[in-house]
């Protein structure tokens, strides 16, 4: 089942600390992410990239984007 | 255009960054600004503190105009790429004491990390206690962050609201233009100008302006941050940032080699004092400070150029800060620590400690 992580509004490094514990917890192999700046787009991703995820899909809302990654 | 913001956020992006303004703040320096303070965030905010009579050190009192830029730079950059995103209200009031802290801190060392990075790349050797205190106050803040430390959820809000502090550093620049130093004088109808000391020492407006604009338009492509660096290298093992800032020293070290400003030595380096323990212990504070308020001085001023308020609000305490230092002495000279500034080293890390056990909340 696929996990949602709500980081908006929160700024560096959290979007990345929730992102590291969604992945850790081992509950999911796709998990998306809910950010609201470009920052946290980017490190987000590079934070999945570092992990051995995947970037599978970003998708843009009007209230942020939502990050899907998936496991490798 | 989407090339170019990608390359930005890549990794040979954050250190052509790093390496651009290696080269840029030694070359203020030999153009006129203070001894290894060719940038510093916080001795410059300093400095603005002092122009327009908050506090009356009268040796560092100047617009600096290197602080303006950074703003204004952060905004023009954030317009051109549609990321300008008004947003406040993540503990706005706590980030002022964060900001005031840290500044405190800074003036203790004084330095900002920028600061530190620039005075170890001069060959001032009583920087190593600064850059390790830097570190040490970073690692003690990530401990907080990996326990929910949270300042909590910002909201979009007003246009107008994310534009405050741009507005002020135009207002600032204004002034500058409007009321320029008069030979001799330590003061117009406006503004004070230091006539000796670091403040009396700098650049020429056009260029420090023209520097600041630069390096702010490329910090907020990349996201340049000297506590970020630290900080995601003790929490994710991590080098994007710590390449940016690690690429900064060693340019400027090298620049600083080249055009004879390395001066290796602990004895009689420029605005700094060797009194270890309390070089370490500012920057500590400085460093647990910034690492709770999620950036350093140079990227709060890019992050409240991009619009977040909560980023301005953290600027202004920075000048509440400074203006305390200097008001109250609390602020070092070179002969070492002010009367008052272990106290307030003190006190700062119990406000800080309290902040960070306080403040969590669960995030997963």
């Amino acid at each position: 089942m696929a996990i949602t992580v709500d980081a908006r509004g929160l700024s560096c490094p959290q979007p990345v600390l929730m992102t590291v514990t969604a992945i850790k917890s081992g509950g999911s192999d796709e998990i998306t992410i809910m950010v609201d700046n470009e920052t946290a787009k980017e490190n987000v991703c590079r934070a999945a990239v570092g992990k051995g995820w995947t970037v599978a899909n970003i998708r843009d809302e009007t209230d942020g984007c939502g990050i899907t990654i998936k496991k490798r | 255009m989407e090339g170019f913001k990608n390359f930005f956020a890549g990794r040979w992006g954050i250190i052509s960054v790093g390496i651009i303004i290696g080269v840029l703040a030694p070359l203020l320096q030999k153009l006129g600004n203070p001894g290894n303070m060719g940038v510093c965030v916080a001795c410059f905010v300093r400095d603005i503190t002092g122009a327009v009579g908050l506090h009356r050190a009268d040796v560092v009192q100047y617009a600096r105009p290197e602080i303006i830029g950074f703003v204004i730079g952060s905004l023009i950059a954030a317009f051109m790429f549609k990321e300008f995103r008004p947003r406040l209200g993540s503990a706005p009031v706590v980030r002022f004491v964060l900001g005031a802290f840290a500044m405190i801190g800074a003036l203790v060392f004084l330095g900002c990390p920028w600061r530190a990075a620039l005075r170890l790349a001069g060959g001032d050797g009583t920087a190593i206690f600064g850059m390790l205190g830097l570190i040490f106050g970073i690692w003690l803040g990530t401990l907080f962050l990996k326990n929910g430390y949270s300042l909590g959820r910002a909201q979009q809000t007003h246009f107008t609201a994310g534009l405050m502090l741009p507005i002020f550093m135009a207002g600032l620049l204004f002034l500058t233009l409007v009321y320029p130093q008069v030979s001799g004088q330590a003061k117009n109808e406006m503004l004070f100008y230091s006539l000796k000391g670091p403040g009396s020492m700098h650049a020429s407006l056009i260029v420090s302006l023209g520097v600041g604009l630069l390096i702010g338009f490329l910090a907020q492509r990349s996201r340049f941050c000297t506590m970020g660096a630290i900080r995601d290298f003790v929490l994710f093992r991590q080098m994007h940032l710590l390449s940016g800032f690690i690429a900064l020293i060693v340019t400027a070290l090298v620049f600083n080699f080249l055009v004879g400003q390395f001066h290796p030595g602990f004895q009689g380096q420029p605005v700094a004092h060797t009194m270890h323990i309390w070089n370490f212990a500012g920057m500590m504070l400085s460093g647990l400070a910034f690492c709770l308020a999620g950036g350093c001085p140079g990227r709060q001023l890019f992050l409240a150029g991009e619009g977040d308020g909560d980023a301005a609000i953290f600027v202004l305490g920075m000048v509440f800060g400074a203006a305390f230092s200097h008001n109250f002495g609390l602020a070092s000279t070179p002969k070492g620590v002010g009367p008052f500034g272990i106290q307030a080293v003190v006190v700062g890390l119990l406000v800080c400690l309290f902040i960070g056990f306080t403040m969590r909340k669960r995030i997963a």
